[in-house]
């Protein structure tokens, strides 16, 4: 899962809706698993398959004409539930960008610490990407992380997107919060002899 | 100066990463079986251990059944999953609960009702509804797995702080109005994404009078506005709540402890970053009608029309109300349902089954309902019965099952079929969460009872004894 990061140039899936929340993205049946793997596979199950497994025609998932490992989303995704599985689903499947104008605080962390870039932009910039999509289901959008820009290869339209710089620096250099928290367990032990009047 | 949240966070802060979050030290974490596996998998595959083990306790609640717990769990997958966490416990030297435990429940119930968590501290957990524990007074909630892990690997988080807002509910809540009704009509007020980026305080003469199980629901549904968490003042209602607690600090403790938590409160000059306020009068009972809890309506209202949503909502709105087989403009009062569902870390405490009880009392309930009356955990199943509410449930046509999450999220047997509408005291409404296909309606324990007892959508103010029609 550690994949480095750097500059991405995708086409993209499009799914124009709001509030798409975590149950949607994995539902709670198949979050079973003891493991990471094999998410991808259940990644928008309702949506993707009907009851008898059988792929749903009209889903964006099924339509060959689009492809890639960016997807673009309506606003609020991730809502509700906190689990990580969606962000393992994502990944998992092949999902590597995830392009909307609001996520939910939880699921953007979840993203993050699974090596999956959000890349928040503006109303504006969602709303013509998704109509270039449906106009020309080919447009790529390009993704860099070092300049933290992200542009519609049709419209050319080019916006500045804000990331932690040090949650950049883990995505560029494939390092996760436990390697700094590991480096830091003196400071850790530090605050707890200073609070330990506050035990219980 | 500072708020109650930045009182308590800032004293956990570890130290701030250069251009980075701060790294948050956290009290109390709890693990359940869904959440959980993955992260012990990522201690064994780095070696480590847990580094503060006495901070961390585990419960399984969410594939628990809620008929025949003496008996081992029939669905495989979910058996494994429960086995997993107890066997990760031990090898990890973790406190437990086992599901034959008589401490056994929902997390997010036990914690509070035994003393786990209190005022002042910082509490994780690998569920969203973690903020629960914010109504004692704690900064509490949801993370993703490999926070679980970072939290077991170093007892620390990386978090940026997030912002503050206020949320103040003056006045005093009509009869028949609960916290349930309160929170729902937030959501509805503020969106499902309203309050994202931010951790909540509850304020106000509402707040003020409501019990500490009224508390835990409210703070329970901040995740359902998108905040982080949500939390209130301990009060003197906090402190006689968890005296003589298992696990409250006891003698000199106790003195020492209440004295801390006092000093938990707002500074009368703290500014918040954003700050709402609400007529606790105008506050009706609340059901939701679509797919995500933002999506509800006083119970007399009609659904909004197309033209009343915001056009970028169109297509959600549309294919929510597709989903739950309703149209714009139709009423809720009378619509038949088939479930109904009291329970929950929403709505699985005590104070939930007197409320559900006082309105079933000497009716029946309707013929063409399904029932799950679920207590969030052995302690609550426990009062229920010596306050005699089995009695009064028994005879109106109730039973009570055994403890667990149950059909909040389905993850049990207790699965609501395709097309039919569940009356349901939990937390979400979206598609699929009750199970595939199931609709969910979002309501109070009053208004759960009124459906359950007439057979439809029902104001449970109409039932109340004295009503005047």
């Amino acid at each position: 899962m550690k994949q480095k990061f750097d500059i991405i140039i995708s086409s993209c899936i499009p799914l124009p809706l709001d509030n798409v929340d975590t149950d949607q993205i994995i539902p709670a049946r198949f979050l079973k698993s003891t493991d990471k793997n094999g998410f991808g596979q259940n990644l928008f199950r309702d949506w993707r398959f009907d009851k008898e497994g059988n792929p749903i025609k009209d889903f964006v998932l099924n339509n060959p004409l689009y492809s890639g490992c960016i997807l673009v989303v309506g606003k609020n995704f991730g809502s509700g539930s906190s689990r990580e599985h969606a962000a393992w689903a994502l990944a998992g499947y092949g999902f590597r960008v995830v392009i909307s104008s609001f996520f939910a605080d939880i699921h953007r962390n979840n993203e993050l610490n699974n090596f999956i870039l959000p890349v928040t932009v503006s109303e504006n910039f969602l709303e013509t990407l998704f109509k270039d999509i449906r106009e020309d289901s080919r447009t790529q959008v390009r993704v860099d992380l070092p300049n933290q820009r992200v542009t519609n290869m049709k419209s050319l339209q080019s916006e500045h997107f804000e990331i932690d710089p040090y949650k950049k620096h883990c995505l560029m250099n494939g390092l996760d919060d436990i390697d700094f928290l590991l480096q830091n367990k003196d400071k850790t032990e530090q605050w707890e002899k200073m609070n330990s009047s506050m035990e219980e | 100066m500072n708020t109650l949240f930045d009182k308590i966070w800032d004293r956990h802060v570890v130290q701030k990463v250069t251009d980075g979050p701060e790294q948050l030290y956290i009290d109390r974490m709890y693990c359940h079986e869904v959440t959980s596996p993955q992260a012990f998998e990522g201690l064994r595959q780095r070696g480590l251990r847990c580094f503060r083990p006495e901070k961390i306790v585990c419960m399984p609640d969410h594939n628990i059944p809620t008929v025949g717990q003496d008996k081992p769990i029939e669905d495989a997958v979910s058996r494994c999953q429960v086995e997993t966490l107890k066997r990760n416990a031990e090898e990890f030297g973790l406190t437990h609960y086992d599901m034959f435990s008589k401490d056994n429940g929902i997390i997010h119930v036990v914690g509070p009702e035994t003393g786990l968590s209190l005022p002042g501290m910082t509490i994780v957990c690998g569920d969203s509804h973690t903020s629960t524990h914010g109504a004692l007074g704690a900064v509490a909630f949801g993370i993703g797995t490999s926070e679980v892990e970072m939290v077991m690997a170093s007892q620390c988080i990386l978090q940026q702080k997030p912002k503050s807002m206020r949320i103040t509910i003056d006045g005093c809540l009509g009869e028949g109005v609960s916290a349930k009704d309160v929170a729902l009509f937030l959501m509805a007020r503020l969106t499902t994404g309203g309050a994202t980026g931010y951790f909540v305080e509850y304020a106000g003469q509402v707040v003020r009078d409501m019990s500490m199980e009224s508390r835990l629901t409210l703070c329970n549904l901040s995740i359902e506005m998108g905040a982080r968490g949500g939390l209130i003042a301990p009060d003197e209602k906090t402190f006689s709540y968890l005296k003589d607690r298992k696990h409250s600090p006891k003698g000199k403790e106790w003195t020492d402890a209440v004295e801390y938590w006092r000093t938990l409160k707002s500074d009368c000059d703290a500014v918040f970053d954003k700050e709402v306020r609400f007529d606790g009068s105008e506050i009706d009972p609340f059901v939701t009608y679509g797919t995500n809890p933002g999506m509800g309506i006083s119970i007399g209202e009609t659904i909004p029309l197309l033209e009343d949503v915001d056009r970028n909502e169109h297509d959600s709105f549309t294919k929510a109300l597709d989903y739950m087989g309703l149209v714009p403009g139709r009423k809720m009062l009378g619509l038949k349902i088939d479930y109904v569902f009291l329970g929950a870390c929403t709505n699985g405490r005590i104070e939930d089954f007197r409320a559900f009880a006082s309105i079933v009392e000497g009716r029946k309930k309707s013929d063409g309902v399904t029932a799950w009356l679920v207590p969030g955990s052995w302690a609550v199943d426990r009062q229920i019965r010596d306050e005699g509410l089995d009695i009064i449930l028994a005879k109106a046509g109730f039973e009570i099952r055994q403890p667990g999450c149950s059909a909040c999220l389905a993850m049990n047997g207790d699965k609501v079929p395709a097309g039919k509408y569940a009356v349901s005291t939990s937390n979400r409404n979206f598609e699929g969460r009750q199970g595939p296909g199931a609709r969910t309606i979002l309501a109070s324990p009053m208004t759960a009872a009124a459906a359950a007892v007439t057979g439809v959508i029902t104001d449970p103010r109409t039932l109340l004894r004295g009503f005047q029609g």
